[in-house]
């Protein structure tokens, strides 16, 4: 087989095949992540004294402390050994094999463990562009007859997102890059394709460059794609330095 | 209860010895995942603040240069760096060792995940020690050449001491992605904490255990590193100079 | 002859913050068309008051009536309506920062009012003229002047149609230049008839226009009276002891 063949006919396919997959794996984490992040972050900002604010906190201290590795296979290989402890004290006992919903499928696994990371993160951009904003942006809000629902909506909202953008962007760029780790749980997108040709038929460098590539593609079109978001979304006198 | 007679068994008693015993070797790679943070830390300050330099003073077809490693370390995920480092270079980086030290040198999976993770910090330090020295009034420039500094010499007399100062906070951020990122070096079979906790789960099929072992451990690993940073910080902190450039994310 | 029934009526407020009273049975009264100037040492309540009166903050006692309605009854339901009627300026202006100034006077026509884009747009327009802003719609605070921003802040208050407007040293955060079309714009809302509770040290501009000067201190009305109180000379009352101290100061 020539080396262009290898290419066309077996090394880049694959890769593609694998892309399709990465980006299945990137955008629902991706967009959960944020949600989840703003919902967290909008909660630790508001209640920081309180219980709840307390428990958020406990789960970014987690996601944050520990490597996305490690939250990986714990979803993936710890959850059965979970069920199979639940189902030795349940199923004795007649009920439901509801355990069953802890064995979860690589791609599920992976879009869990990314997204609960990711909103960990978004979490942190989230709350500190909420606290950049000064209290009297509130007060006149509240002046004016807003309640505080809308005060938050209306006034504080569009300025915390615009100044979380660049924070959350990059993240989702990190998870761009960190969706290879996709491979712990066994799920093959572009590096675990890549892997798998390289192996086969010996050819490592070209294998794992094509991968490299691919990626850096992928990073290169989502900064673009963020800075032209920030750009359009821009307000004189907004930024926070 | 049952239960509670049951907590106490041989067999519960026996468990826990054994676990404490794997919990140990477990431990015990904790002197590779910091060796290895340390020595890509260190990597990648040695190649960051050249870096960061030509980027900001440098003169242009460098910056294009400088900008292009950046661009590909940031870009390209470090599990495929290790592959690519690990098993596509691994000839080409050897045989470039033989000639330049005319002495073999054996590529190991420790020394790939070191030389991976230090060429990718080497990109983000620079990024942050660029932001540094921006941020080092232009003024402190202008103010040492009068006095006769060469640039060259004002750059490392008066430029980076304050940059790097500076950069403290921003390094305890990135110590502590290292430390994180040091995780996905088990794959290529360097001996750390999480190929141990691995190799543990898999034979034992203790899943839960080992991997809340591990992800404590990695906790601990990060609030030391953070605190030592923090009093590193305050140790060389200068009143009145911009502290608050960059503000640690842990 | 009865008295006609006062527009705001403060009614022995007292606030309470970490076991110390900031305000102490404090009662004030403005018939429609008032203006009454609140001075007094800093940290002797007066932002308090001003913030008591909208229940930005709330009283641990007392009460605010505007037109007879109960602000303490109205919090139960909705104190935003009772808000919406009462303009507040803030010393440092609080304008929306990532708002143009036309949109900073909108926002709470759309948002609190409902109005529609074109109609708020339209008001918007009317009130930044009113305060001789036209030109700058489109500016975003941090493209204004102090000045500018202040007179954006009135002209969002004012196209809420307030009842009574309460100003918390509306000039103290500008620069001695500026001070003086905010001023004007004061003056021409006072003799157009809006009813008006101010907090200054611009005890000058507050003489030629207000007939009742509050002096507080410590959290209590120490004295009530015209403008000759200030002039007391010597052993006049507190409030013109206050004023040859800030006379001294300010060399006026």
């Amino acid at each position: 087989m020539s080396t262009w063949q290898f290419y066309w006919e077996t090394l880049i396919p694959a890769v593609n095949k694998g892309l399709g997959l990465s980006i299945a794996l990137i955008v629902p984490s991706a967009v959960l992540g944020l949600a989840l992040g703003l919902l967290v972050g909008a909660g630790r900002a508001m209640g920081a004294k309180k219980t709840l604010g307390r428990l958020l906190n406990l789960y970014v201290a987690i996601f944050r402390g520990t490597p996305l590795v490690v939250q990986l296979v714990m979803w993936f290989y710890g959850l059965p050994s979970l069920a199979l402890i639940l189902e030795g004290y349940f199923k004795p006992l007649g009920w439901p094999p509801f355990w069953r919903g802890l064995l979860l499928s690589p791609y599920a696994a992976a879009v869990l463990g990314f997204t609960l990371c990711s909103g960990a993160y978004q979490s942190e951009y989230v709350r500190g562009a909420i606290l950049s904003i000064k209290k009297g942006q509130f007060l006149a809000a509240r002046a004016l007859g807003f309640s505080k629902a809308q005060a938050f909506w209306s006034v504080i909202a569009p300025v915390a997102l615009r100044r979380a953008l660049p924070g959350c962007g990059n993240e989702i760029i990190y998870l761009i890059k960190y969706s290879s780790l996709a491979l712990v749980v066994t799920a093959v997108e572009i590096t675990g394709q890549a892997k798998m040709v390289a192996s086969l038929y010996f050819r490592h460098l070209e294998c794992y460059l094509l991968a490299a590539v691919y990626y850096l593609a992928l990073v290169t079109v989502a900064t673009a794609i963020l800075g032209y978001l920030e750009k359009k979304l821009a307000v004189p006198g907004l930024d926070p330095h | 209860m049952d239960f509670f007679k049951n907590l106490f068994s041989p067999e519960i008693l026996r468990a826990i010895t054994d676990f404490s015993q794997s919990a140990l070797f477990i431990a015990q790679g904790s002197g590779y995942t910091v060796a290895l943070i340390a020595l890509a830390m260190l990597l990648g300050l040695i190649l960051g603040l050249p870096l960061s330099t030509i980027t900001v003073y440098g003169p242009g077809w460098l910056k294009k240069l400088t900008g292009l490693y950046v661009w590909f370390f940031r870009g390209v995920p470090i599990l495929v760096l290790m592959f690519l480092i690990y098993f596509g270079f691994f000839d080409l980086i050897e045989s470039f060792y033989f000639k330049l030290f005319e002495e073999r040198l054996v590529l190991t999976p420790f020394k790939a995940a070191v030389l991976s993770l230090g060429l990718a910090s080497a990109a983000y330090q620079s990024q942050i020690f660029k932001g540094a020295i921006l941020s080092v009034q232009s003024g402190q420039l202008k103010a040492a050449l009068a006095l006769g500094f060469s640039k060259k010499r004002a750059i490392i007399h008066v430029i980076l001491p304050q940059a790097l100062r500076i950069s403290i906070p921003a390094w305890s951020n990135e110590y502590s992605i290292l430390l994180k990122d040091s995780a996905i070096a088990y794959v290529l079979g360097t001996m750390e904490i999480m190929a141990r906790t691995r190799f543990m789960a898999s034979t034992t099929f203790a899943h839960i255990r080992f991997y809340l072992f591990a992800g404590l451990l990695y906790f601990v690993l990060t609030w030391l590193g953070v605190k030592l940073l923090a009093v590193l910080d305050k140790k060389v902190r200068i009143p009145g100079l911009a502290h608050d450039v960059f503000r640690a994310e842990d | 002859m009865t008295e006609p029934r006062p527009l705001l009526e403060v009614s022995r407020v007292t606030r309470v913050i970490d076991g110390k009273k900031i305000l102490d049975d404090v009662s004030l009264s403005l018939n429609k068309g008032d203006l009454k100037v609140v001075i007094g040492p800093s940290g002797g309540g007066k932002s308090t008051l001003l913030q008591c009166v909208n229940f930005l903050q709330v009283p641990n006692q007392g009460d605010v009536f505007l037109d007879g309605v109960s602000a303490r009854e109205m919090s139960r339901h909705n104190i935003n309506l009772f808000r919406q009627k009462i303009g507040m300026i803030f010393q440092d202006f609080n304008l929306f920062d990532h708002l143009s100034a036309r949109d900073n006077v909108a926002i709470a026509l759309r948002k609190v009012k409902g109005q529609k884009k074109a109609k708020a747009y339209q008001r918007a327009m009317e009130e930044l003229d009113r305060v001789g802003l036209a030109d700058k719609a489109d500016l975003y605070p941090s493209q204004l002047s102090g000045g500018q921003k202040q007179r954006v802040s009135l002209a969002r208050a004012l196209a809420m149609d307030p009842m009574v407007m309460l100003l918390d040293e509306p000039t103290s955060a500008l620069d001695p230049e500026l001070i003086g079309e905010v001023l004007n714009v004061i003056a021409q809302l006072s003799y157009s008839g809006m009813t008006m509770l101010m907090v200054t040290h611009q005890i000058g501009f507050a003489r030629h226009l207000t007939k009742e000067i509050i002096f507080m201190e410590a959290g209590r009305v120490v004295e009530t009276g015209p403008p000759e109180l200030l002039e007391g000379g010597p052993g006049g009352g507190r409030a013109a002891e206050f004023c040859a101290k800030l006379a001294e100061v300010t060399g006026r």
